[in-house]
């Protein structure tokens, strides 16, 4: 019955080690701060400090569009530049198709279309048809690509707008999960993030007549309507500059209106520059992703490489709109798939019901674990308060984080925790009653339960297992503190309780069980 | 000695004899739940039914009519508003809008706009067509599943007519659990699927306990018949059943009243389990061993004694 002295200092350690690792939990903040890093106290879930929880998608759809819109763009360049005559080019599907007119030209324009891109697959159909498509593979790598660029431009927003520690991850093929803790405003966020601010300069065609849209030219909307502004403007489909070729954005003031300043880089300064020599006169299309922010008239040439965006902007819109051209422009659209916010306040409300309701359950069962075993319930008691100690401890170090149902998975913990030493004590009472004497039927009554404990914990291991794989958010949160605390309530329960009974056997050296 | 005398020190309550009534009574309520489930249904949340659900603080007691005329005007369908804890806090639940993702942002933003600035947004949740869809998926999933891996765990460690009980009786908890959801109309969301879990967990915990125990016996006892073998087993067990049951309840209480409104759900759901699952781990679980007359199979016979010897080790 006894530990060995080995098996003593070996639990005094852990419950050492325990008790440090979940001191900075419990330590004023300043206090908190100077300890190492590898002490930190558990990471609050966004429902206990507020923050918004985003679930966004990329629409690869749309990646897919842009390409074969691009292939579509290059392969009418490239046909008419070698002189092939084709007829039917555009995008059906997944691919691209174009008809080529003379059949003796056909393999000149198969080896032209693969020259422009390597990695589509070209396939003649009946007719001089020929079909271009990207293959799987490829697909799978401009859609990780699209993904993996998307994560970078929308961190790169979020950091803009200077919240503390955002979460940006992958998830999944196509997703990006976004955790901001302490948000004010997650409409500005979310109208940050969805944005895919794509800016591009289009010359006005002056020349369309009401109601007729000449071939190379479209319709767009404004951004702004109402007043005497018009609805929609006719521009140039060819874009004379993009907001690729931008190196900084800001906010300025025009007779004390807010507008959007913008400098190029030198290759997109001198291309400005000669845009605007050309084109005195004629309006300038300023449009961010096929809407029209403002379309002024070229009054003098641009030298230099920098220029204002005016566009009946409040302070904020020009600061959002500054900030999306410094952060660079999405390569597809994101869609809001999931959104969670909890305000500080409620955050607060519920740390405090979730202490409230931990400390009286706590309580509660140690009243009733002293009512019903006397002095082992003490001992119980000490196993169940360091099982929340070791508890909290490998939450911190794991860097696991707590949410609302990890706060009732530590209350249900409790409540099962004493489970194990339930079935000890009633054990030992059975045995006693058989007719063993104090010590022979502790021992019994530890070797039997044993077995008891183990089959019963291990199922429900199984299940928490399971909550952890299925679950979503919060549900895995109470997944964790469950799994970890059935594991520290083993250790507990059992060595701890044993090595502490076995003690006080040798100090007492009792006549009778106490329970 | 013993400072609470709940039960004499060798109950012998005729559990077992009883089967028969305990056996009409679960009838009753599998067969009420599937009637409550195939009739009322549940009460999706906005975790599976996709929508908004937003919880806001008004400056005052909260106007209720005025807000329903307010928010019912922007053309979203159902919008259901309620109090709850304090008069000046709202909870709007807005229905799933027809359409795509973006068609229920524009409806967040048309809510907010209609509250305007004046209200303090406590809580915000969105949920769009898709993510409900998967959640419902894996909701399923992880309930299916974790029944089959623990019926499969107990197979494992047990003789099969153990892993049949254990099935049986979790089984039971869950359909009975699903039926006070449906016949309460109380919302069914993520955190109540979390709790079926757990339920699950609890009461297998709770019927492996009294399997270990008859497991035991078996080995103990060669020559007792079944039913008192079984009645023996339960009797054993029975102050462990109570005070792991009455401590777990205790904790759970607190959660209830204390733990703030989005843990009502889970701790209701989980004090309505720790009851039906020590139920079944008495009156389920144990029949089912009876029924499949267990000793003629030759459960429990000489060969477990070793693994049994190993693990004590």
């Amino acid at each position: 019955m006894h530990p060995t002295r080995f098996r003593l200092i070996g639990i005094l350690i852990v419950c050492l080690i325990g008790v440090m690792l979940a001191l900075p939990n419990v330590l004023p903040k300043d206090m908190a701060g100077r300890l190492p890093e590898w002490l930190t106290p558990v990471n609050l879930g966004l429902d206990l400090q507020g923050g918004s929880h985003l679930l966004l998608e990329v629409e690869v759809k749309e990646v897919l569009r842009e390409q074969l819109t691009s292939l579509v763009e290059g392969a009418r360049a490239g046909l008419r530049k070698e002189r092939v005559g084709y007829a039917n080019l555009g995008v059906e599907g997944d691919a691209m198709t174009v008809k080529i007119l003379e059949p003796e030209r056909l393999s000149d324009a198969r080896r032209l279309l693969q020259e422009m891109d390597r990695e589509v697959v070209i396939e003649a159909k009946e007719g001089g048809v020929l079909v271009a498509r990207y293959g799987e593979q490829a697909m799978r790598a401009r859609t990780t690509a699209a993904v993996d660029q998307s994560i970078e431009i929308v961190r790169r927003r979020i950091d803009e707008l200077g919240t503390r520690e955002p979460t940006i991850v992958r998830q999944g093929e196509s997703r990006i999960l976004v955790q901001i803790p302490g948000v004010d405003d997650p409409e500005r966020v979310k109208s940050l993030i969805g944005k895919t601010a794509k800016l591009t300069f289009h010359l006005v065609d002056a020349t369309a007549a009401p109601g007729r849209v000449p071939p190379g030219s479209e319709v767009l909307p404004a951004t702004e309507r109402g007043g005497n502004l018009p609805e929609s403007y006719v521009v140039r489909k060819k874009v004379e500059l993009g907001g690729d070729a931008l190196v900084d954005a800001g906010v300025s003031f025009q007779q004390n209106v807010p507008v959007v300043s913008f400098r190029f880089d030198t290759a997109g300064g001198r291309k400005f520059g000669d845009l605007t020599t050309e084109n005195v006169g004629r309006q300038l299309a300023i449009v961010l992703d096929r809407k029209v922010i403002s379309a002024p008239v070229i009054r003098t040439p641009i030298i230099g490489g920098s220029g204002i965006i005016e566009g009946n902007f409040t302070v904020q819109t020009a600061q959002d709109l500054a900030l999306l051209l410094r952060a660079g422009a999405l390569p597809a659209p994101l869609t809001v798939l999931e959104e969670r916010t909890v305000g500080p306040d409620l955050g607060a409300d519920s740390i405090r019901a979730g202490a409230v309701a931990s400390a009286l359950g706590l309580v509660f069962v140690i009243l009733f674990m002293l009512v019903a075993y006397g002095v082992f319930g003490v001992i119980a008691n000490l196993a169940l308060i360091l099982n929340l100690i070791l508890l909290v401890a490998c939450l911190s170090a794991i860097g696991a984080t707590l949410t609302l149902p990890g706060i009732a998975g530590i209350v249900l913990t409790m409540g099962m925790a004493v489970d194990a030493n339930v079935l000890i004590f009633e054990r030992m009472r059975e045995e006693y009653r058989n007719g063993r004497t104090v010590l022979n039927a502790m021992q019994a009554g530890f070797d039997r339960a044993i077995i008891t404990i183990f089959d019963s914990n291990l199922t429900t291991l199984v299940a928490a297992a399971l909550l952890f794989a299925f679950g979503t958010g919060p549900v895995r949160g109470f997944a964790v503190t469950l799994t970890i605390g059935l594991t520290t309530s083993m250790f507990t329960a059992v060595m701890v309780t044993r090595a502490m009974l076995a003690i006080w056997v040798r100090r007492v050296r009792p006549k009778v069980l106490p329970i | 000695m013993r400072l609470l005398k709940i039960l004499p020190e060798t109950p012998k309550f005729d559990f077992i004899g009883r089967r028969v009534i305990a056996l009409a009574f679960t009838a009753v309520i599998i067969l009420g739940s599937f009637a409550t489930l195939a009739t009322r249904g549940l009460n999706f949340g906005i975790d599976f039914a996709g929508g908004i659900l937003i919880e806001v603080k008004t400056p005052g007691p909260a106007d209720l009519g005025a807000m329903r005329a307010t928010l019912s005007g922007l053309g979203l369908g159902e919008v259901a508003l309620q109090t709850f804890g304090a008069p000046s806090d709202v909870l709007i639940r807005v229905q799933r809008q027809p359409g795509d993702e973006k068609a229920q942002l524009s409806a967040l933003q048309a809510v907010k706009q209609a509250l305007g600035q004046t209200v303090e947004y406590r809580r915000t949740e969105l949920v769009g067509p898709k993510v409900g869809d998967e959640l419902v998926r894996d909701g399923v999933m992880a309930v299916l599943f974790s029944i089959v891996a623990i019926a499969a765990y107990v197979w494992f460690r047990f003789e099969w007519q153990f892993g049949v009980g254990a099935l049986v009786a979790t089984f039971h908890d869950v359909i009975a659990t699903f039926g006070l959801f449906s016949i309460t109309g109380m919302e069914f969301n993520l955190t109540v699927v979390a709790a079926i879990l757990t339920i699950a967990g609890y009461s297998i915990n709770d019927t492996v306990v009294e399997y270990d125990r008859v497991r035991e016996n078996l080995r103990k006892y060669k020559v007792m018949p079944l039913f008192d073998l079984l009645n023996q087993s339960v009797n054993e067990t029975l102050s462990r059943t109570i005070l792991t049951g009455g401590t777990t309840l205790l904790a759970l209480m607190s959660l209830y009243f204390l733990g703030g409104e989005v843990l009502s759900g889970f701790s209701l759901a989980m004090i309505f389990g720790v009851l039906i699952g020590t139920y079944s781990s008495v009156y389920v679980a144990m029949p089912v061993l009876y029924y499949f007359d267990l000793r003629r199979d030759g459960g429990g016979t000489e060969r477990d004694e070793p693994a049994e010897e190993r693990t004590a080790g």
